[in-house]
């Protein structure tokens, strides 16, 4: 059996019931999932995603670099990735112009409810208190 | 929520998973709890098998639950109202009421009976296709018990009647007494795994954090003062929902679009509609894991980290907030959303500083009344469920003991409405959506899990086998599905799941996206799409599946670019 180089209670990011899970971490790479026994909320249980579906989180596709294209009729390509610097300042400055030429409320913003409170209280007040409008919603209702 | 926010003054679930097993009834509406929240399913089955509770199941469906319970009642679907009234009808006209909650907990009970007054079994029976019999037996057994829990999920608010039939449940609860106890009460599972989070954060249009409401001058006052921006910051007036932003978008109010973590292109609903107006925005940035369907669209891509690589904070549907820890680095120059979006804030000109999750957390906290005695210290101990006001507060499991959070529960007075588009000539079957065990929502993660993608690899269209029988179908047979705004094609499933009439059809597989077909009619008052009413027609398809390359492909759909 594989000994893991570390084990890291988290919860489950699929449902809204919150299992509690064991990570089981070997080289960098997830390779075993437990359910907690000492969570009230699924004592020990877990569904075949909670268990089995954390392939993902290694998918070959993941994003590594950002992006940024300045034609959206090109596909995106490796010569479109950039550094963070590149990528935010780009963003800052597009945002600023168009709040600046149209007002803070023909800006929107998607949260999301796979993310945690702390990005969503982030983005929300970035949009009320920085950009200066409530057009904040989510996926709340689909 | 909107529903339960009227009638009680507070939009989330009341009590805790752990007093499922000491209910002695349950009754679950719209949801396939066993498929969609399977750990709360299997708390269900466990009350039922184990400690003897009786469970109504209201659902269209035969779904897994069914076998479980004691009584089915099977609507047609988005008759839900017209089966809750004659529910409370019957506990009213048999004197089956809580009469002491009533009087000393509740208001607007005799215009709620005299509006209920009509709605007998008959008339409900006529409209939902559910016997005039079990209507009866249901109102006494939910009556009777000594304690009754009320569960639902999409499949009660994703209607144009969604906010109503929130509010039916409710009459039904203040009738019978069945909350502010231990194993009772009002419990809507809430989907996503952080969606109660982020609504609790003002992740929504009209509130701040802590549904706190743009409209009041002082809640204003006070995030002015707390976020340290002058007062004029903020609007008065509530901005725009999901829908309306692609509305907005389209006719060119709405310039620009940030989008965190969502892909609107696979989960909302009329799906070509949201193309357009993704494409008319002059910018749009999207923060994913991976390049979705979405993130085509965008100018700007930003990789973020996965769960297992960040720290921070879920809340669960029962209002539990429990930490993620992270496990591994994110891959490459994928980095946290919470740091992505600091260094964009400062950007535009913010003096934000945070040390981290538990930084922000802790101002959070400050901001929000039912977050403030929460802190990473306390949560590294184990969950907490708000409300928690202070320090020392162990915490909420049940809701509105004593007193609701609006002060009387409100009952409502509720007429039926047909959902927005019902079967005609053209258009002969109801489709309805919902989700399986092995997926979840738009698959982006389980659809990148070899082992779930083996079990459940392509769209199914549940179709009755008297319906199949009729057109030529057999299992696996390629269907197209066509609405009134698109056409997917999925293979058949024969199941006497669904009745005759009805087509179910998840919306996990992007190749086959059943939000083409689904209607944008809306919720007048939570605007909530109507997923799970819309008409559509059926025919099979000359060839086989894998012909059409359907769902045989377990590469991801969109590689797009390896390592710069």
């Amino acid at each position: 059996m594989i000994q893991p180089d570390r084990v890291v209670q988290t919860t489950c990011p699929y449902c809204g019931v919150g299992c509690q899970i064991d990570l089981h971490v070997k080289d960098g790479l997830l390779y075993r999932v437990n359910g907690r026994f000492d969570s009230p909320v699924n004592r020990g249980n877990l569904c075949v995603k909670g268990r089995f579906g954390f392939d993902f989180i290694h998918a070959p596709d993941r994003l590594t670099a950002p992006l940024l294209r300045h034609d959206r009729g090109e596909p995106f390509a490796a010569r479109h990735a950039t550094t963070w610097d590149a990528a935010l300042d780009h963003v800052a400055g597009r945002l600023r112009a168009i709040r600046d030429a149209h007002g803070p409320d023909s800006i929107a913003f998607l949260l999301s409810a796979k993310c945690t409170n702390e990005e969503n209280y982030l983005v929300q007040k970035l949009a009320r208190a920085v950009v200066g409008t409530h057009n904040v919603d989510h996926c709340a209702r689909l | 929520m909107a529903g339960l926010a009227a009638t009680l003054g507070s939009g989330a679930m009341t009590d805790a998973i752990a007093n499922i097993v000491d209910a002695d009834l349950l009754f679950v509406t719209g949801s396939n709890t066993t498929e969609a929240h399977p750990i709360i399913g299997l708390e269900m089955k466990r009350a039922v098998r184990k400690f003897g509770a009786r469970l109504i199941l209201l659902d269209p469906r035969e779904i897994e639950l069914a076998n479980f319970a004691t009584l089915h009642l099977r609507q047609r679907p988005g008759t839900d109202v017209a089966v809750l009234n004659a529910i409370a009808h019957v506990i009213i006209r048999d004197n089956l009421t809580n009469l002491n909650f009533i009087e000393e907990r509740t208001e607007g009970f005799d215009a709620f009976a005299a509006s209920v007054a009509d709605w007998t079994p008959e008339r409900a029976e006529a409209i939902s296709g559910v016997p005039a019999q079990d209507i009866v037996d249901a109102a006494y057994l939910y009556a009777h018990a000594r304690n009754a829990m009320i569960f639902w999920a999409m499949g009660i608010t994703q209607h144009t009647t969604g906010t109503d039939n929130v509010k039916a449940c409710s009459n039904l609860a203040l009738l019978a007494g069945h909350i502010g106890r231990p194993a009772t009460g009002l419990n809507p599972l809430r989907g996503q795994n952080n969606v109660q989070g982020a609504c609790d954060m003002g992740g929504l249009p009209n509130v701040f954090p802590g549904y706190q409401a743009v409209a009041d001058e002082a809640i204003r006052r006070k995030f002015a003062a707390g976020w340290g921006v002058p007062f004029e910051t903020f609007g008065a007036k509530p901005g725009l929902t999901v829908t309306e932003i692609i509305h907005g978008a389209l006719k060119g109010d709405i310039r620009a679009i940030f989008i965190m973590g969502e892909n609107p292109m696979l989960s909302d609903p009329n799906l070509t509609h949201v193309v357009e107006g993704l494409d008319a925005v002059e910018f749009l940035v999207v923060q994913d894991l991976f390049p979705n369907e979405t993130a085509q669209m965008a100018d700007v891509v930003l990789p973020a980290a996965g769960f297992a690589e960040k720290l921070g904070t879920f809340t669960n549907t029962e209002r539990r907030v429990q930490l993620i820890r992270p496990a591994i680095e994110p891959p490459g120059a994928a980095r946290p959303d919470w740091a992505i979006t600091l260094d964009l804030a400062q950007r535009l000109g913010a003096p934000w500083q945070y040390d981290g999750p538990a930084d922000i957390f802790a101002e959070m906290a400050t901001v929000t009344p039912q977050y403030a005695g929460i802190t990473y210290e306390r949560l590294e101990r184990g969950g907490i469920q708000w409300p928690c006001p202070t320090a020392e507060h162990p915490g909420t499991p049940v809701l509105h003991v004593g007193k609701f959070t609006r002060g009387k529960g409100l009952f409502c007075a509720l007429e039926y409405r047909p959902p927005a588009e019902l079967p005609d000539e053209q258009f002969p079957f109801l489709l309805t959506t919902g989700r399986i065990l092995f997926h979840w929502h738009g698959g982006t993660m389980s659809r990148r899990s070899p082992g779930l993608e083996e079990i459940a690899p392509e769209a199914e269209a549940e179709i009755h086998p008297d319906d199949a029988a009729r057109l030529g179908v057999a299992e696996g047979d390629p269907l197209r599905v066509t609405s009134r705004r698109g056409c997917v094609v999925a293979a058949a499933r024969l199941t006497r799941r669904s009745s005759p009439g009805m087509v179910f059809m998840t919306f996990h597989y992007a190749e086959s996206a059943t939000n083409l077909l689904t209607i944008d009619a809306v919720d007048p008052t939570a605007k909530i799409p109507e997923y799970k009413v819309c008409a559509v027609q059926i025919e099979k398809l000359g060839i086989r599946n894998y012909e059409l390359g359907i769902g045989r492909d377990t590469e991801p759909s969109n590689p797009l670019i390896p390592n710069p």
